[in-house]
């Protein structure tokens, strides 16, 4: 499989990464290459596996469902780029 | 007085301990070779107030008798650790600025053993790279040169600052991180030891994540017994990281010195790669020779589905990539760059941020998971990743102790001599490291030799999971035989 210009503008859209036309068509060759060479996984028969899902087997941990942490809103907001009374600022989002 | 920093992190606990110096002193030994090996660009923040605050309590302890593990001992600290207040930017534009209100939980326990923070190392922009040229603060400069010439050379990636910095003596051991390769390549490059443990042994919390099913942290030290001491204090059982497994940690130092009569040796068949330099095969025919001297049985081993680990890996990593990078937003901390609504503020943010190889996995993670594709690549590969850890699980079983393979597939190469490569030539580097992020075992990376030119090779075991023990303990065979190397002091003469 092999991605084409349209496709590279589609996935930077969706990574919220801006791309340049010039960004695109370099991304494009690049993207290319690393696609065509895992093509090779394509050689071995997978019909059978289990994905895996963990590389070592363990029950996850589970604590009692109480407060543990919290009270500290300064902190949060300590290094965002804009705050207001505890709330991140962010450009208009509804009219 | 000799040099103190030029002692093991074992030699210098004693020294402290019997008041031989203080560690306010040993902490300013190690700022004043920080400073003459600016060069290096090894460290990116500089912490000497603090450092000396730390060490100054370090002998108040050391005074009362209460001093930890690590009482007095100056470390480095990698840039994808969180510390408390202090520069942690994954050396990525994208989090400029960014100065955590917490500390990473290996950190807090080298802190609680009593070890001394130098500093913020360097490396490659949230791990992605081999070679630490993909930092926003610029390459590495690895204090090896061939002796052929005097040209820059790369310490590997992505802990390049951390194993620049312990292979110029400028801390005494740094906590480092490998998601494909990241400890053990560039400690192969410099000629330190790096351990990378087992999956869950040390937390990932307050570890600025890259692949979550892959990252995990480690030391690199200038000896094998100095690594066993770090990788004691680094680990823990967390609650906060679920993946953290509730196994006590044992005293690696104990296996340090213990024999490997009756060890058995896997020798990997399939590791032997087309294209293969000659001194790299003729070290790790050295290694099997010194571990068969030292009483190892050495058994031919087949693992194959090896060479689909790298392929595999570069599916994996990058959608995990792209999932945990999608916090950068410009909202919550880091860079924002202004745009016309949030979506162009989201957008032009992580375009200014983000470096040229991050954008690249971010993009390539996010196609792999797009709506149509997820099964023909991400589910392909996390079913390969299932057969890579098979073809361990059977050697062990077959009662193989430890694997050994080289470490890279080369010798350290120039600055800059990869700019026009494809990217998957320097994702070749990783070809004999990311088997075992994928399996989640063990590796520890230990110096072989030097190559022709003069340049550190490494020799690699693979252990069973949760069995560092044996790593320490064949390894310190490896490092006896091969004895120790440090590179010539160029750095910081005449200024």
């Amino acid at each position: 499989m092999s991605v084409d210009i349209d496709t590279v503008k589609r996935i930077a859209r969706l990574a919220r990464i801006a791309v340049t036309e010039d960004e695109a068509e370099h991304l494009k060759g690049e993207l290319n290459t690393i696609l065509g060479w895992v093509e090779q996984l394509g050689e071995l028969d997978v019909a059978d596996v289990e994905p895996m899902t963990s590389v070592v087997q363990v029950d996850m941990k589970k604590r009692e469902d109480i407060v543990s942490d919290g009270g500290i809103a300064d902190q949060i907001v300590a290094n965002a780029p804009e705050t207001e009374d505890h709330y991140f600022v962010v450009p208009k989002v509804v009219e | 007085m000799t040099d103190l920093t030029a002692l093991t992190i074992a030699e210098a606990r004693d020294g402290l301990d019997r008041k031989a110096f203080s560690a306010v002193e040993l902490t300013d030994a190690y700022l004043s070779a920080m400073e003459a090996g600016r060069k290096l660009n090894a460290y990116i923040a500089e912490t000497p107030d603090k450092a000396r605050e730390m060490a100054a309590r370090s002998d108040d302890r050391i005074a009362s008798g209460e001093a930890g593990p690590l009482e007095g001992i100056p470390l480095g600290i990698k840039d994808l650790f969180c510390t408390q207040g202090v520069h942690s930017q994954a050396c990525s534009r994208v989090l400029d600025g960014f100065k955590p209100t917490y500390e990473s939980t290996i950190t807090a326990n080298l802190w609680a053993d009593g070890a001394v923070m130098l500093g913020k190392l360097n490396m490659d922009e949230f791990a992605m790279g081999s070679s630490n040229e993909t930092s926003c603060y610029g390459p590495v400069i690895n204090p090896w040169r061939s002796d052929s010439g005097n040209a820059d050379l790369v310490p590997g990636g992505s802990s390049g600052g951390s194993a620049a910095a312990v292979a110029a003596f400028l801390c005494a051991g740094a906590t480092a991180t490998d998601t494909g390769g990241s400890i053990r390549q560039p400690a192969a490059l410099t000629g330190t030891v790096g351990v990378k443990p087992t999956y869950g042994r040390c937390s990932r919390w307050g570890v600025v994540a890259f692949a979550s099913s892959l990252d995990q942290a480690g030391p690199i030290a200038r000896s094998v017994e100095d690594a066993a001491i770090l990788l004691k204090s680094m680990a823990s059982v967390d609650p906060k990281d679920t993946t953290s497994v509730d196994i006590e940690v044992p005293d690696y130092r104990a296996a340090i010195g213990r024999s490997v009569k009756g060890m058995k040796i896997g020798i990997p068949k399939e590791y032997r790669i087309d294209g293969m330099p000659d001194e790299i095969e003729t070290m790790w025919q050295r290694g099997a020779d010194w571990m068969r001297e030292a009483g190892a049985e050495l058994v031919e081993i087949s693992l194959p589905h090896t060479k689909y680990a790298l392929p595999a890996y570069y599916i994996v990593a990058p959608a995990e990539a792209s999932s945990n990078l999608a916090r950068y937003d410009g909202v919550r901390y880091g860079l924002r760059v202004e745009g016309d609504d949030v979506v162009d503020m989201y957008e032009q943010s992580r375009a200014a941020g983000f470096g040229p190889e991050v954008k690249r996995r971010v993009l390539i993670g996010t196609y792999v998971l797009s709506a149509g594709y997820y099964d023909a690549y991400y589910l392909q590969a996390q079913k390969v990743r299932t057969l890579i850890k098979r073809d361990f699980e059977t050697v062990f079983a077959d009662g193989i102790d430890a694997i050994l393979t080289p470490a890279t597939p080369s010798a350290a190469f120039g600055v800059a001599s990869m700019a026009t490569a494809s990217p998957i030539e320097m994702y070749l580097q990783d070809v004999f490291t990311v088997t075992v992020n994928m399996a989640g075992l063990p590796g520890i990376s230990v110096p072989a030799g030097l190559s022709a030119d003069g340049l550190p090779l490494g020799l690699q075991l693979i252990g069973r999971p949760f069995d560092e023990a044996t790593l320490f303990q064949a390894g310190r065979v490896i490092e006896q035989a091969a004895g120790s190397f440090a590179p010539n002091r160029w750095w910081g003469v005449g200024g």
